[in-house]
C-alpha cells in the first residue's frame, strides 16, 4: 500500500528551479531511500514534503491526502516527523524539554521512553544536560529520538550518518531496523553501504529529476547504474 | 600570566560571568562618586530606570527572536501607554488626592491597565495588519514600522497636542524614605518593585511552562518547532501582543517617573531601548535585564559625574560590549 | 513579450524625460521663478537629490538601512561652518571644512561598518540610528563649538553676498538679464546648482561601473555573490563610505548656501525621515528615483501644507479631524501614503514605471 506518493513535483528556491520533475511512491512499512549526489536535491525534496519549501506544480499525498499546500505544522500533526540535516537539536534546552516538546500532550508516554533510552542510553545519562553540550552522535540521537518519541506514520530522515564515528554508524543502522518495523522511514544517505544494509525500495534523484527507481536488491546488483548515477566523475 | 588570566576568568565564570558587569560598574562608580549617599540615591534611580527599561525591551528582544522581526514602531507602545495612563490617572484625580491608600493603588492599577489593554489590543493590530505581510523582508520591516511609528506619533500629536503634559501620581508614592543621610525615592523603589516581579513572572513563564518552552525552542529554531507539529506564527502573535502591553506598562512608569511627558519620548526612549537589546543580546530576557539596568545605572553615574555625555556613554558602552561580544552580553542562541 | 519591452522602455524614457525636464527647470529656476522663496526651494531641491541619491546607493544597491545619514551631511555642514565662523568668510575655510567633514564621516562610517556589518545586517540599522542620536545631542550640548541648539550663523565667500556684482553697467549698477539682477546670489545658487550635478552625474557613473554591478549581484543574492568570492562585509563598508562621503560633501554646499547650520537643518531625525520618505516614495535603486522623490516631497512640504491649512478649516466643525488635516499633521498623511507605497508599490514611482507595473 502506499503511504507518501510525490507527483511532479517542482520547487524554485528564490529565483532557482532546484526542483524540476520529482515523481515517486513510498510504499508503507520498511525503508525507503533517496539517493543521488550532492546538489541533486534530495533535501529539497524533503523540505518540500515537509512544507518547508512550497512546491508549485505538483502534489503530495500523504494516506491518499492531498498535503502539498498545508502549514508544515499540519503537515506534522498527521503523523510525519522531520529529522534535518543539521539535526535541529534546540541546543539551549535540556535534552528532556528537547524530547517533551516533541509530544503532543506535553507529557511522555512511559513505555515509549523506555523504548527510546533503551535504544539510546545516552540520552537517560544525559537527560537533563543542554543539548549543545552533547557530542554529534548524541544529538543525532536525540533528533532520531524526538521523531519517536510519539507514534508517526513516517519519518524523514536526512543524511543521519554524516560526519558520524563508524560505531555510532552501526548503531544508528541497528535502531533505524528497529523503528522500521513499526514506522516508514523516508531516507535521505549519500553513504552507499548504509543505505543499501537498511533500504528496501529507493529511487535516485539527479539534477531535480528521478532518475531511476526500483529496488534496493537490483539496484545494488547493477555496479555500471550505481557509477552511472552516483559517481562523483559523471 | 595567561594562566592567571585565565583561572582568574573561569573563578569570574562560576561565580556569574557577565552578570556581575553591574556590580564592576556600581562598585567603580562608589569610588568615583565619593559621597555615599549620592552613590545610594543613584543607585536606586539607575535600577528603577534599569527596570522600566527593560519592560519596554524585552517585547522588542523577544520578537526579534522568535520571528526576527525587527519593529521599529516598538517605541509607539512606550508613548501610547505612558499618554494613556496619564490621561486616566487626571481623569480619575479624585482618587489619586484621596487619604487613602486603596483609592491610590485603585487609580493606578486603572491606568496601568488601561495602558496594558491598549497594548494587546495595538500589538494584536501591528502583528496581523502591519508586520504580517512583511515576514522575512528585513528591509520593508524596517521601513514600514517606521512609517507606523510616525503614523503613531501624529497620532498622538493630534489627540494630546505637543506641550507637555504632567502626570499625577498617587499620594501614597510621593516623597522619599530618609534613612540616615540617605533618601530613596518612594516612586522609584516602587517602580524597580513592580519591575522585578514581572521580570520573574516572564522568567517563570518562559522556564517552567510549555508555552515558555516552546517560545524558547523557536527563538532557538522556529522551523523545526513548525516540524514538531506546531505553529510558531499563532505563537508569535501572543508574544507580540505580550511585548506591546509591557512596552505600555513600561511607558506608563515611565510617566510617573518623569511626571512632565512630550510625544517625543517614544523616539527618545527608542535610542536608549536599542542600546539595551543590543547590549544585552537579542532574543533572551535575561540579557535584556542585563543590558536594561548597566544602561540605567550608567545613564544616571554618569549624568551626575559628567552629565553632558550621559548619552554619549551608552554609546560607548555599547560599542565597547560589540568589540568584546559581538552578539551582545547573553544572546539566546549559543 | 515584445509589448512588454515596449513599455519598459516607455516607462524608463519617461522617467528619464521627467527627470531632463526638472534639470532644466533647476537650471533656469532664477529666472523662471524670480522670488526669494522660490529660490530656496529650488536649491534645496538640488542639495537634498544630492543627498537622497547618496542615500539610494546605500539602501537601494545594498539593501540595508542606515539612520545616520544625516550625521554624514551635519559633519559636512558643521565642518564649513565651524571653520567660516572662526576664520571668517572665503574659501579657504569652505574647502577645509569640507575636508574635513569627508575625513570625519569617513572615520564614522569605516568604524560604524566593520563594528556592525560583520556581525548582522539588522544590526547596523540599530546602530546607525544610536550613534546618529548621539551626534545629534552632542551637536546641541557642546554649545561652545557647535552653538548648541541655536546653531551658527556666518558669512559665506563675499562671491556669494546679495551685494556682489557679477556684471556692472557703464553706471557701475548690476546688470539684469530677463529681470534678474546678476548679483552673488545668483552666483550662490548656481554654485548649489553645479555642484550637485557634478556629485549626481558622479554617482550615476558609479552604480553604471563594475562596482555597481557587483552591488546589484549582492543584493539579488547575497549567499551566491559570497560563495562567488565577493566579499560582501567590504563592499558593504565601501558603499557605506562612499555614500556618507557624498552626504558630507551635500552638508558643506548647503551651509555656504544658508549661511546658517543647525541641528535642525542638518541633524534632526526629521530630515532622516524625509530622505527615507524621499527615496522610498521616488523608487529605490533607480538613482532616477531620487530626483523625483526629493521634488515632490519638497513641493509638497513647502505648498502642500498651505492646502491642509484650507482643509482643515473647511472641516472645523468634525471632531479630530481638523486635526489630522492641520498644516503641522502633514508627516501623519505621509507616514500613511509610505507604509501603503511599501506595500503596494516597493519600488516607488521611478522603478514602477521603469519596469512597467506595480508588481514584476
Amino acid at each position: 500500500m502506499t503511504l507518501l506518493s510525490i507527483r511532479n513535483m517542482k520547487t524554485d528556491i528564490g529565483q532557482y528551479a532546484v526542483l524540476h520533475d520529482i515523481s515517486f511512491d513510498v510504499p508503507e512499512g520498511g525503508v525507503f531511500v533517496l539517493l543521488g549526489r550532492n546538489g541533486a536535491g534530495k533535501t529539497t525534496t524533503l523540505r518540500s514534503i515537509m512544507g518547508l519549501w512550497k512546491p508549485s506544480p505538483g502534489s503530495v499525498l500523504f494516506k491518499g491526502e492531498d498535503i502539498t499546500s498545508h502549514h508544515t505544522a499540519d503537515i506534522a500533526r498527521k503523523g510525519i516527523a522531520y529529522v534535518p540535516e543539521n539535526m535541529g537539536i534546540f541546543g539551549t534546552l535540556t535534552v528532556d524539554e528537547n524530547l517533551i516538546l516533541a509530544t503532543t500532550s506535553g507529557r511522555f508516554d512511559p513505555a515509549r521512553l523506555a523504548r527510546i533510552h533503551a535504544l539510546f542510553p545516552a540520552l537517560e545519562q544525559f537527560r537533563d544536560k543542554q543539548a549543545w553540550s552533547l557530542s554529534g552522535g548524541q544529538k543525532q540521537m536525540l533528533s532520531v529520538a524526538r521523531a519517536i518519541i510519539e507514534p508517526r506514520a513516517l519519518i524523514l530522515i536526512d543524511e543521519p550518518t554524516k560526519g558520524l564515528a563508524p560505531s555510532i554508524v552501526d548503531a544508528m543502522a541497528g535502531a533505524f531496523r528497529e523503528i522500521a518495523q513499526t514506522t516508514t522511514i523516508l531516507l535521505v544517505e549519500q553513504n552507499f553501504t548504509f543505505a543499501r544494509s537498511l533500504g528496501r525500495d529507493m529511487a535516485v534523484i539527479d539534477d531535480g529529476r528521478v532518475a531511476h527507481s526500483g529496488s534496493m536488491e537490483d539496484f545494488a546488483a547493477d555496479t555500471a547504474l550505481q557509477d552511472r548515477l552516483l559517481s562523483l566523475s559523471a | 600570566m595567561n594562566a592567571l588570566t585565565e583561572t582568574l576568568g573561569q573563578k569570574l565564570g562560576r561565580a556569574g560571568g557577565v552578570n556581575l558587569l553591574p556590580l564592576v560598574v556600581a562598585a567603580v562608580a562608589f569610588v568615583l562618586i565619593g559621597a555615599p549617599s549620592s552613590w545610594v540615591t543613584l543607585t536606586v534611580a539607575g535600577l528603577a530606570m534599569g527596570m522600566m527599561l527593560f519592560l519596554m525591551a524585552s517585547g522588542l528582544s523577544l520578537v526579534f527572536g522568535l520571528m526576527d522581526v525587527l519593529n521599529f514602531g516598538h517605541s509607539a507602545f512606550v508613548s501610547f501607554g505612558a499618554f494613556i495612563s496619564a490621561t486616566v490617572l487626571a481623569g480619575l484625580g479624585g482618587w489619586l488626592t484621596a487619604d487613602s491608600w486603596v483609592l491610590n493603588s485603585l487609580a493606578l492599577a486603572a491606568a496601568y491597565l488601561a495602558a496594558i489593554c491598549f497594548g494587546l489590543v495595538a500589538g494584536w493590530f501591528f502583528e496581523t495588519v502591519i508586520i504580517k505581510p512583511v515576514y522575512r523582508d528585513h528591509l520593508r520591516q524596517i521601513l514600514i514600522t517606521i512609517g507606523a511609528m510616525i503614523v503613531a506619533e501624529q497620532t498622538i500629536l493630534a489627540f494630546w497636542g505637543g506641550t507637555p503634559l504632567s502626570v499625577a501620581r498617587p499620594n501614597f508614592l510621593e516623597g522619599s524614605w530618609i534613612i540616615g543621610d540617605v533618601s530613596i525615592e518612594i516612586y522609584r523603589a516602587f517602580a524597580f518593585a513592580l519591575g522585578a516581579v514581572v521580570f520573574i513572572m516572564l522568567y517563570l513563564v518562559l522556564n517552567r511552562t510549555r508555552i515558555g518552552l516552546l517560545i524558547r525552542a523557536g527563538v532557538e529554531n522556529r522551523e523545526m518547532v513548525e516540524a514538531l507539529g506546531f505553529r510558531v506564527d499563532r505563537l508569535f502573535v501572543g508574544v507580540f501582543m505580550l511585548g506591546s502591553a509591557l512596552a505600555a506598562l513600561g511607558g506608563a512608569m515611565w510617566a510617573g517617573y518623569e511626571t512632565l511627558i512630550t510625544p517625543a519620548l517614544g523616539g527618545q526612549l527608542m535610542i536608549v531601548v536599542f542600546i539595551v537589546v543590543i547590549i544585552g543580546g537579542l532574543g533572551s530576557i535575561e540579557g535584556t535585564l542585563l543590558g536594561a539596568i548597566l544602561v540605567g545605572l550608567m545613564t544616571n553615574y554618569i549624568g551626575f559625574l559628567a552629565p553632558k555625555l550621559a548619552l554619549a556613554s551608552n554609546m560607548i558602552l555599547m560599542v565597547a560590549i560589540l568589540l568584546w561580544r559581538p552578539n551582545g552580553l547573553r544572546p539566546a542562541v549559543k | 513579450m515584445t509589448t512588454q519591452i515596449a513599455t519598459q522602455n516607455t516607462g524608463t524614457y519617461l522617467i528619464k524625460g521627467i527627470v531632463l525636464i526638472i534639470a532644466a527647470l533647476l537650471l533656469f529656476a532664477p529666472f523662471l521663478f524670480q522670488d526669494v522663496r522660490s529660490l530656496e526651494v529650488a536649491a534645496r531641491i538640488c542639495i537634498f537629490i544630492v543627498l537622497v541619491a547618496s542615500f539610494d546607493l546605500l539602501i537601494g544597491y545594498t539593501g540595508i538601512v542606515s539612520f545616520a545619514h544625516t550625521m554624514f551631511f551635519g559633519f559636512g555642514a558643521y565642518g564649513a561652518a565651524i571653520l567660516l565662523k572662526e576664520m571668517g568668510p572665503g574659501w579657504t575655510p569652505v574647502i577645509l571644512g569640507g575636508l574635513a567633514g569627508v575625513a570625519v564621516s569617513l572615520v564614522f562610517a569605516v568604524a560604524i561598518g566593520l563594528l556592525s556589518l560583520r556581525v548582522k545586517a539588522i544590526f547596523f540599522a540599530m546602530i546607525t540610528l544610536a550613534a546618529a542620536s548621539v551626534v545629534l545631542v552632542l551637536a546641541s550640548q557642546l554649545s561652545q563649538i557647535t552653538g548648541g541648539e541655536d546653531g551658527i550663523t556666518y558669512r559665506g565667500p563675499d562671491l556669494f553676498k546679495t551685494a556682489t556684482k557679477l556684471v556692472t553697467d557703464d553706471d557701475g549698477k548690476v546688470v539684469r538679464l530677463w529681470g534678474v539682477r546678476l548679483n552673488g546670489k545668483l552666483a550662490a545658487y548656481y554654485f548649489v546648482f553645479f555642484t550637485s550635478l557634478i556629485l549626481f552625474l558622479a554617482m550615476l557613473r558609479f552604480v553604471g561601473s563594475p562596482f555597481g554591478t557587483v552591488l546589484k549581484a549582492i543584493r539579488e543574492n547575497e549567499a551566491r555573490a559570497e560563495a562567488i568570492g565577493y566579499r560582501v562585509v567590504a563592499y558593504r563598508t565601501a558603499v557605506f563610505c562612499l555614500s556618507a562621503v557624498v552626504a558630507s560633501l551635500a552638508g558643506t554646499v548647503y551651509a555656504v548656501w544658508l549661511k546658517y547650520t543647525g541641528p535642525a537643518t542638518t541633524l534632526s531625525f526629521a530630515i532622516m525621515i524625509d530622505i527615507l520618505l524621499m527615496v522610498v516614495i521616488g523608487g529605490m535603486g533607480t538613482m532616477w528615483g531620487a530626483v523625483i522623490g526629493a521634488v515632490l516631497m519638497i513641493l509638497a512640504q513647502y505648498y502642500l501644507r498651505d492646502l491642509m491649512g484650507v482643509a482643515s478649516e473647511a472641516v472645523a466643525a468634525v471632531p479630530i479631524l481638523p486635526e489630522l488635516l492641520a498644516p503641522d499633521r502633514w508627516l501623519f498623511w505621509l507616514g500613511i501614503i509610505f507604509i501603503l507605497l511599501v506595500y503596494f508599490f516597493p519600488k516607488g514611482i521611478a522603478g514602477t514605471a521603469m519596469s512597467g507595473g506595480a508588481k514584476q
